[in-house]
């Protein structure tokens, strides 16, 4: 359950549009189901009360989203943005992908979002789902209610948060939280203990179900360029389906390349895979490298900051005795 | 009608394994998925495979042929192999209705040879859905769950499962089968259907009408203002493309070798911002016409030239699997369908 409702938010943004700081609201809007929520632009407290939800369902990170929206149109837009949004957040104002002045802001606290796709492991037919402490009640189509834990329905980067601390707002709903001493590397730490076969096995056997739909890449907030590499006919690299088995391989791993120093771990890539594919480790991979390397480094702690793969220093690890350090790890 | 006990099933695709290579739905991290049976593999109670079975027939990339030159000589060499009938076991009712749609489009003169070879040695055995989920919607689109169509048409019954075949080649297989099956009589087949369509009209979804769709609805639904808010947080992937089963678009691409060309075919989306690329650029501008095209084009355009037949089966696949959760539900919603009332 999410400690500040639905109903406080909808009064802060109906609050921002009557005073006219902000002209829309960009938030989550109900569907069908319990768990079916897209982001929408809301632009009236009417629209707001008839569709704007907050719930356990709410993970999309709207950060991206604040590019193609401040572009459209003179005028704030009011974001709602959990502690692992703000870090995208500020990782886009970094790369000045949109303009901080069209924007406010509202921090929101997150208790962890739901995974649909795990209570679908252990409840089929999802009628309604509903919160009591910490167990979530599944009404099921078949089988009647099912009461499960909520900690057992967290996706990886909500089991492993990195930090309940909003790291950019221009107001916060409720208190903040801090930065949190999470175990997310634990899991690229049992694949470094793989022997290089091992490892090569596992990747192969997850990248094999890789459809490539570019979800991953279409949601991932430091995936921002105008035309990728991999939508342009002229790049000679474009394809839309692998052309050998080594294809998927070479796809994500110049993805992981590319936001490298960049990714701020928010873990939508991993959430959007139809396939569910761990991509996120791919990328935990490299952050543990670089605070291992070079120090510990957060992208989108703060705007400005430089990552250090683009910021030499004299104190710089070698290259050689970066590989062998990265030896030792494997 | 033919029957075996369920806990005989190993039995069953053995049988069909010793002739044909068989495929069927089994359970993995991701969901279920048609895999090839051997021996110890355990048919999934799942109600969909995150991939539909239109793989088989219109694989995600499909080599088309090969060029091989040598100095100004250029080679062309056919790739195409004659399958093996090959069976694929548990196909639901919609992603069966899904070949009619794929049928309609490879199999029109001239037909695609690629898919009409498949077609032709693909052996379809449906399985009625005794639990549909709250993400089905075939009864929108006249599709019933209680009773597939297919060559053999299987329902589960608490402790049998019933086969019966509907065209000449499952006629064929049902009869290779009858070592290890029994005849049987209808009345328990009848009952099951019963129960699933009084589970279909209790589904959340069920009453969602495809009325303001169709054949000749272009003017009235083209320039409908609800695209752009509908439009408005697609993130333009392929996922809902690539997941359905009736999506039938690809682009031909050349993969250089090096000393030769292989010409391949994969799957498009009309979600990506290259599809149907031409010299003066990609038609659609923006998402919103992008996003606009692929409704239209199952519910509109491909009605109109396939005699009302919509194109889309409502299996549900988009509606559990959109990153955003923007569907074809929602867009009919929004355009004038209507649900619960």
């Amino acid at each position: 359950m999410q400690e500040v409702k639905r109903e406080t938010l909808i009064s802060k943004a109906a609050a921002l549009l009557a005073d006219g700081t902000v002209t829309r609201v960009l938030g989550w809007k109900a569907g069908e189901f319990a768990y079916d929520v897209t982001p929408a632009v809301f632009r009236s407290a009417e629209e707001l009360e008839k569709d704007f939800v907050f719930d356990d369902f709410c993970g999309a990170n709207f950060s991206k989203y604040l590019i193609k929206e401040t572009a459209k149109e003179d005028g704030k837009v009011l974001v709602f943005l959990k502690p692992c949004d703000t870090y995208s957040f500020n990782q886009l104002l970094t790369e000045h992908r949109f303009d901080r002045e069209k924007v406010y802001a509202v921090g929101v606290p997150c208790n962890g979002m739901l995974d649909v796709n795990r209570i679908r492991t252990v409840a089929d037919g999802i009628v309604a789902v509903r919160e009591e402490g910490e167990e979530v009640l599944v009404d099921t189509l078949y089988d009647g209610t099912k009461t499960l834990k909520r900690a057992e329905l967290l996706p990886d980067r909500c089991v492993h948060c990195k930090s309940k601390k909003h790291v950019a707002y221009d107001e916060l709903l409720g208190e903040d939280g801090e930065v949190l001493d999470s175990a997310r590397f634990d899991e690229v730490e049992k694949l470094e203990k793989m022997t290089p076969d091992e490892r090569f096995a596992f990747w192969q056997k997850e990248l094999s179900r890789c459809i490539r739909c570019n979800a991953c890449r279409d949601v991932c907030p430091a995936c921002t360029c105008e035309k990728c590499v991999f939508d342009n006919p002229n790049s000679g690299v474009e394809n839309k389906a692998a052309a050998n088995s080594f294809e998927e391989k070479m796809f994500h791993i110049i993805r992981a390349f590319h936001v490298v120093g960049r990714c701020t771990d928010c873990g939508e890539c991993s959430r959007v895979c139809p396939q569910h594919i761990p991509l996120h480790l791919l990328n935990r991979k490299f952050i543990k490298d670089i605070d291992g390397f070079y120090g510990e480094y957060q992208a989108g702690a703060e705007v400005g900051s430089r990552a250090p793969i683009v910021n030499y220093t004299t104190e710089d690890i070698e290259p050689g005795e970066a590989v062998e350090r990265g030896e030792g790890n494997a | 009608m033919r029957k075996l006990s369920l806990d005989r099933l190993d039995t069953l695709f053995a049988a069909i394994a010793a002739e044909h290579t068989l495929y069927l739905p089994v359970d993995g991290k991701a969901g279920a998925r048609f895999e090839k049976w051997e021996d110890g593999k355990v048919l999934s109670d799942a109600l969909n495979t995150v991939r539909s079975p239109k793989d088989f027939f219109f694989p995600q990339t499909d080599n088309l042929m090969d060029f091989k030159t040598e100095g100004k000589k250029i080679e062309i060499i056919d790739t195409r192999e004659e399958c093996e009938d090959f069976v694929i076991f548990g196909v639901r009712a919609c992603d069966v209705r899904a070949f009619e749609v794929l049928d309609r489009v490879f199999l029109a003169e001239p037909a695609d040879s690629y898919y009409e070879n498949r077609r032709k040695h693909g052996i379809l055995v449906s399985l009625a859905c005794n639990k549909p989920l709250e993400t089905c919607f075939c009864g929108t689109f006249g599709i019933d769950a209680a009773a597939p169509e297919g060559d053999i048409v299987c329902h589960k019954t608490a402790d049998a499962l019933y086969l019966d075949a509907e065209t000449e080649k499952g006629e064929a297989l049902l009869k290779a089968l009858e070592a290890v099956t029994e005849e049987a009589d209808a009345a328990p087949v009848e009952e099951q259907k019963a129960v699933i369509r009084e589970r279909l009209a209790k589904l959340p979804l069920a009453d969602l009408s495809a009325d303001a769709f169709g054949a000749g609805k272009t003017d009235a639904l083209f320039d409908a203002p609800e695209w752009a808010e509908l439009a408005e947080s697609c993130l333009g992937c392929g996922t809902c493309t690539f997941v359905c089963p009736t999506c039938q678009c690809y682009d031909i691409k050349d993969f250089n070798t090096g000393h030769g060309v292989k010409r391949f075919r994969c799957w498009d989306s009309c979600m990506y911002s290259d599809f149907t690329k031409m010299s003066a650029g990609q038609p659609r501008l923006t998402q919103k016409e992008r996003f606009r095209q692929r409704f239209m084009h199952k519910l509109v355009y491909y009605p109109t030239n396939n005699d009302g037949l919509f194109s889309c089966v409502g299996c549900g696949r988009c509606v559990a699997k959109c990153p955003i959760h923007m569907n074809i539900v929602k867009v009919m919603k929004k355009l004038g369908g209507r649900a619960n009332g």
